[in-house]
């Protein structure tokens, strides 16, 4: 029950314009969005909020949190496994690697149907979010409690 | 990801594109009622009528059904008698094709149009307590018996039409029903079983709800997770998605009331 009114909150932060160009080089957008870097610290309490929707189908080292969904890979060592510009492209369109993902697109408008209308033409994440949350992403090595 | 690896992956991704190639509908011998996702505690509660909070408004739909209302002046009683016989069995076989208009309709709708046109009386509001209580009466008289949903012949193309939205994407989520209720039922989105969305219980007494709700008021919930534009109560879709979700729990037992977190 917590979990779909988790998914109802909006991002206030989205962005309503178009979406900044980005290029794709094999599975990776090696260039931030932003040209700068992410903030990690801002990039977990990204993932930790709960509209957001990360932690309804993830897992990961988030030992305060009670809540966190088994629909997905557990996210402990993602940083391990995948650069920043990989990560980066799986946070903007994974259907891009895996068109039946079931993993969200968090920085895509097109191609959807019956988007919520105060929601149409937005991404679920801004480009600085993005930033954060691959900052983030990438200090979560196999060794935990390191960066977390 | 090694470039063999997206390789692999663009392969699979291919094979995977086909319409549904990623989703199949639960096997019929593994289908579960949502309340056998439940802790003991609320599946005490559903089966127990003394503690059931849905009983209520079963008592209060006994009330309505004997109200004389509207310019004809006449209750459900006046034409039905007794739910308890007259009613037993229906539920179970809604969402129904009707003669006249030539398309299913759900037991809300099947009430107000016997509201308006046996009664001559306004409709209910949708989640009004009123047709809440009259569906959840009707509902409790097909308490165990097996759903009949969808049988009807006439009402296949309305079945496929709801599968098809049951299937396909949507919202800014980009999920479809079928990505969650048939490939990950047994799953947790955060902390809440998934379940393979029969709808065997409906009305029904949602905890987090705190009263009794309808069908319709479930699926919207999910529609406004998956951040898709809800469909309005009398949209086509709505009642085919209603009339396909009978048809998958066809011969599993009603429950209304039931109880769910
Ligand atoms: C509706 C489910 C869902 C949501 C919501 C979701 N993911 Fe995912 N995610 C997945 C699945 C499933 C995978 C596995 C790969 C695939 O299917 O493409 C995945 C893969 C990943 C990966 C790669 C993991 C690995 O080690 O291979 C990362 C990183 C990731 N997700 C981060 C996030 C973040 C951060 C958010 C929120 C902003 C998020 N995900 C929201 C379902 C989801
Ligand atoms: C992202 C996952 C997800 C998607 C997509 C989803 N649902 Fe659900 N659904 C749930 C969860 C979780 C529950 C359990 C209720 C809860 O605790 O929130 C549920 C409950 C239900 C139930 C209630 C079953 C019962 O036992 O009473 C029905 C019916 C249902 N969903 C139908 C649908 C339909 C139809 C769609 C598409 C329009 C849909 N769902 C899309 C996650 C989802």
């Amino acid at each position: 029950m917590l979990a779909v009114a988790a998914m109802l909150g909006l991002s206030r932060a989205a962005l309503a314009d178009a979406l900044r160009p980005y290029a794709i080089v094999d599975d990776a957008i090696p260039l931030s969005l932003t040209g700068a870097d992410g903030d990690p610290a801002r990039g977990r309490a990204v993932v930790l909020l709960r509209q957001n929707t990360c932690l309804l189908c993830h897992s990961g080292p988030f030992p305060e949190q009670r809540f966190q969904g088994d629909l997905a890979p557990n996210l402990q060592g993602t940083g391990s496994r995948w650069s920043g510009g990989q990560l980066r492209l799986r946070m903007v369109d994974a259907s891009r690697l895996n068109p039946a993902t079931i993993m969200p697109s968090y920085y895509r408008i097109d191609g959807l149907q019956r988007v919520a209308e105060p929601l149409r033409g937005r991404p679920i994440l801004s480009a600085e979010q993005i930033e954060d949350v691959v900052a983030y992403l990438a200090t979560l090595r196999d060794q935990p409690g390191k960066h977390e | 990801m090694s470039v063999s690896r997206f390789i692999a992956a663009a392969i699979l991704a291919t094979a995977l594109i086909l319409p549904h190639a990623d989703a199949g509908e639960v096997a019929f011998s593994e289908r579960r009622s949502g309340s056998t996702f439940m802790a003991p505690e609320t599946q005490a509660m559903q089966s127990n009528d003394t503690a059931n909070p849905g009983m209520l408004g079963v008592l209060d739909g006994a009330t309505l059904w004997g109200k004389t209302i509207g310019a004809a002046e006449k209750s459900c009683a006046s034409c039905h008698n007794d739910a308890s016989t007259s009613m037993s069995g229906v539920a179970a076989r809604y969402p129904a094709f009707d003669d006249t208009l030539k398309r299913p309709v759900d037991l809300e709708q099947r009430v107000n149009l016997c509201r308006v046109d046996h009664q001559r009386a306004p409709p209910l509001a949708y989640e009004s307590r009123e047709l809440l209580a009259l569906t959840a009466l009707i509902g409790r008289q097909s308490r165990g018996l097996p759903i009949a949903g969808g049988t009807d012949p006439r009402l296949t193309p309305f079945v496929d039409k709801g599968r098809a939205t049951f299937m396909r994407r949507q919202g800014q989520l980009n999920l479809a029903c079928t990505n969650c209720h048939d490939d990950n039922w047994y799953k947790r989105l955060a902390g809440s079983a998934i379940t393979q969305a029969h709808p065997t219980g409906y009305p029904l007494y949602r905890l987090e709800w705190q009263g009794l709700g309808s069908l319709q008021r479930r699926l919207r919930n999910c529609m406004v997770g998956m951040r898709a534009q809800p469909y309005d109560a009398d949209a086509p879709e709505m009642v085919e998605l209603e009339l396909y979700l009978m048809s998958r729990a066809r011969g599993m037992p009603i429950e209304t009331p039931a109880v769910r977190p």
